[in-house]
């Protein structure tokens, strides 16, 4: 009964622990590995204004929503406008005002994006587009213009693009000769596009972006074609009819308007500016899954202060240390001072590193051991004994600094950041066990000590087991599960089997003759 | 020499051998209750409770619990030529002192056992480091004990040097299980414990015979200070001896207990102490596991109607328990 029932709770800390930690992996994209970056883009919109001297404003279409990317952070700079922003449903813009601005000036805006999704996601139906009305003879021109494509394509899609390949080619069709003027701008070649479309009731619509290049200059925003396949929006490229946006393509606003509406300004210039960023994956995750509103991360510890942080990473490597020590006590049988003493040397260690720590602990313990020795033969009473032997460590940790300054050996310096109470109660123990129970058994507890905080210390200084922890802090229900469950495991220690190896021998020398018949 | 391989978990369980973690987890956490860990981890405490229950201890002679008493120590002890001082909390024989003889009045001086002398001044700090809690679990203060000293028996003069042997007996559910004498020897420094070198000799339940010993776990026939025979000493009233372990089960109420006797040339029998954690190597001793003795206990107990006497169970465990019946 007990068994079941500690089974089913560890069962449930494993996988409530691993499970959320799966979450945060798969879905918010937490990364696993700790040197992880991810890839983004700093876009920044300049809007160079030369005003009169009447109130200006300036509205700006901001991206909401763009396929493929998430926002993940925006910024204004505009020193001394007025700013504020606005969304309808189908726009974000920011309005810039100001009341008697003079000179030229220039307004930024900035955002950084990061790719994720790899769908364009569903939208719903818009409707069938209106049939625009035109005058004959160019209505037949354009209906059996359309008839023509229709009866080459199979859907939506390729309906578009095979309109958009007549649209561009170097001879066109000659019903659609009419509606073009030979020398038509992209802009104009996309909106005849889209008018055709619309005679086979097809909703489209242009949207204009900008490739993100590393560290683009005075870029202009690109004009891109979508049509809706009834489940979403279809980008092609008004140029060549291929479907898709182009990896780096960011959509910043729809429709066939610019992206400034501007009054009592006289002359705007936009200009786009990209660069690419490497950011801690960490980070991108973290401000990805505080935009997607996930719940889960209103319990993040990278929400807390850098220094606060910085504690957590080191507390919650403890218990790892403390896992490493139920192993290795209870199932390997290695015997320490104290119970997690060791986790406290191994943390110690990570400031001076393994070597260098495992020396110093060794020289000062036996140092302390030796005058620890003298101080006994003065008879002093136990705490000022203990007091005394603190001081002593201390004026030690002092000296091998020193010493080792002056050597040139950086190791040494590390070693103010050794507790010293740790090392004089050590160093009291140490001796009690040398009196009490002999050099041997000292020696052999101390040195399991020692093994024992060096392997803690391995596994705690691991950047992957640091990363993974402080990510995924939930890991750590996986420890206690783990943890239950050795705190039932009644087997033998490794240890024991050398202990109990006489039985090899014993068992048959006091066994009396196989069992006879007074059973 | 061939290389001494290490025992197979298998074997081990088929021997019946209980290991650390089965000891822990299955017999001590589950058959001693923790409020009843202060009985015997406090020596006074046992102390008290084993005399009320008619139980033979050594004389207490007094008790230091504040530093200021320290003063009258010389008054306290020097009535007397030999006694034993010990942390009343001490755990496996840390910070015991036993005094052998008075070397001088004034100066007062004692002889240790060591035959090393040991000034008052040098008693009274040794008393001062129990009562700051140098030997205690966790380093809690402690109170310091002056006791009787064990005049031992002749009985393991030849097969002990310097120290006082003791009979250590485990006691499970009120049974007596099984039992060793622990033999003090120039290694083990005249302690009676067995990882520092002394001798664990088993003992047949049923005659109450010493068997082979084991020291630092290889078994051992002779005692290497006096080159005697270890085995076929016969220790006298073991139905008595086992019905007063049997007794400390009950009048403590731990289930998994371990009890140490020394033998008093005048007083017989003496309750030295009581551990609620009782070390393993008592199966070393005896050359057998603890489990099967355990197994056939539980299987006794189930199928009684009524609770056994102290005096039955002892009796029940000679006949039951001794190798030749398992």
């Amino acid at each position: 009964m007990r068994r079941i029932h500690l089974l089913f709770v560890v069962l449930l800390l494993t996988v409530v622990g691993l499970s959320v930690a799966w979450y945060k992996y798969d879905t918010l994209g937490f990364p696993l590995t700790p040197d992880r970056e991810t890839e983004t883009w700093t876009v920044e919109a300049q809007i160079e204004v030369n005003p009169g001297t009447a109130p200006a404003s300036v509205r700006f279409a901001l991206p909401s929503d763009p396929p493929h990317y998430t926002l993940l952070d925006e910024g204004f700079v505009s020193r001394g406008w007025g700013l504020t922003t606005q969304s309808s449903d189908r726009q974000r813009e920011a309005v810039w005002t100001k009341r008697s601005p003079e000179g030229n000036q220039t307004l930024y805006y900035q955002a950084t994006v990061y790719r994720d999704q790899e769908e364009i996601q569903p939208s719903p139906y818009p409707g069938p587009a209106a049939a625009p009305t035109l005058e004959e003879p160019l209505k037949s021109a354009a209906e059996s213009f359309v008839e023509e494509i229709r009866a080459g394509s199979a859907d939506i899609q390729t309906f578009a693009t095979l309109l958009v390949k007549e649209v561009n080619a170097s001879r066109p069709n000659e019903n659609i000769a009419a509606f073009l003027k030979p020398d038509a701008t992209e802009t104009e070649r996309t909106r005849l596009a889209i008018r055709l479309l619309a005679i086979a009731r097809i909703p489209a619509r242009m949207s204009h972006g900008v490739m993100l290049t590393d560290e683009g200059r005075n870029l202009t925003p690109t004009t891109w074609l979508e049509v809706h396949n009834s489940r979403r929006w279809v980008p092609i490229d008004p140029r060549t009819g291929s479907v898709g946006y182009p990896r780096q393509f960011l959509v910043w606003w729809h429709g066939d308007q610019s992206a400034l509406a501007t009054s009592g300004l006289q002359d705007v210039g936009l200009t786009f500016a990209t660069t690419r960023n490497l950011r801690d994956a960490v980070e991108t995750a973290q401000l990805q899954s505080s935009i997607a509103e996930s719940r889960l991360m209103d319990f993040s510890l990278l929400d807390l202060p850098i220094d606060a942080q910085n504690t957590y990473r080191v507390l919650l490597l403890v218990p790892l240390g403390a896992l490493i020590i139920v192993l290795l006590r209870n199932l390997i049988g290695i015997r320490t001072f104290g119970t997690f003493m060791p986790v406290l040397i191994a943390l110690s260690f990570r400031e001076t590193q393994l070597v260098g720590g495992v020396v110093l602990f060794t020289l000062i313990v036996a140092l302390g051991l030796a005058i620890r020795f003298y101080l006994e033969r003065l008879k002093l009473l136990l705490v000022p004994r203990l007091a005394a032997v603190v001081i002593v460590v201390i004026l030690l940790m002092a000296l091998i600094s020193i010493v080792s300054h002056r050597l040139g050996l950086d190791i040494g310096l590390s070693v103010g950041l050794f507790p010293m109470v740790i090392l004089a109660m050590t160093i009291e123990r140490v001796s009690i066990v040398w009196e009490e129970h002999g050099a041997g058994d000292a020696l052999a507890q101390a040195t399991g000590s020692l093994v024992v905080a060096a392997m803690a210390y391995l596994v705690m200084v691991n950047a992957y087991v640091t990363h993974l922890f402080f990510v995924f802090p939930e890991l750590l229900l996986v420890v206690l599960a783990f943890t239950l469950l050795v705190g039932r495991y009644t087997g033998y220690r490794l240890t024991e089997l050398f202990r109990f190896r006489a039985f090899k021998t014993l068992a048959q020398a006091r066994r009396p003759d196989p069992p006879g018949d007074d059973r | 020499m061939a290389i001494n391989w290490p025992i197979s978990p298998r074997r081990l369980k088929e021997l019946g051998v209980l290991g650390m973690n089965q000891r822990n987890g299955e017999f001590i956490a589950e058959m001693n209750a923790r409020r009843f860990y202060p009985l015997v981890d406090d020596k006074l405490l046992t102390k008290e409770l084993a005399e009320e229950s008619g139980l033979h201890v050594p004389a207490l002679y007094g008790v230091i619990s504040s530093t200021h008493q320290i003063k009258n120590l010389s008054k306290l002890v020097g009535e007397h030529e030999e006694f034993v001082i010990k942390p009343a909390n001490g755990a496996g024989g840390d910070g015991i002192l036993v005094l052998e003889g008075k070397q001088s009045d004034r100066p007062l001086v004692y002889r240790k056992s060591s035959g090393k002398a040991i000034g008052i001044d040098a008693i009274a700090l040794h008393i001062s480091n129990i009562l700051a809690g140098a030997y205690s679990l966790g380093g809690r203060p402690d109170v310091a004990m002056i006791e009787y000293r064990v005049k031992f028996s002749p009985l393991f003069e030849k097969i002990s040097f310097q120290g006082v042997p003791d009979i250590r007996t485990i006691v499970y559910r009120g049974y007596p299980v099984m039992a060793m004498v622990r033999l003090p020897t120039t290694q083990s420094d005249g302690k009676a414990n067995l990882h520092q070198g002394a001798i664990g000799a088993g003992v047949d339940m049923a005659g109450g015979r010493t068997l082979d010993g084991v020291a630092h776990n290889r078994r051992v026939t002779h005692h290497p200070d006096t080159r005697e025979p270890i085995s076929g000493v016969d220790i006298p009233g073991w139905q008595s001896l086992l019905e007063m372990a049997a007794k400390c089960s009950d009048i403590t109420g731990l289930g998994y207990l371990g009890v140490d006797v020394v033998l008093d040339r005048d007083l017989g029998p003496l309750i030295l102490e009581l551990n609620a954690r009782p070390g393993l190597s008592i199966q070393v001793a005896n050359g057998e596991g603890l489990r099967h003795r355990i197994e056939r206990v539980d299987r006794h107990v189930d199928h009684l109607l009524s609770d056994e006497t102290a005096a039955e169970r002892a009796a029940w465990s000679r006949e039951h328990l001794a190798p030749m019946n398992l």
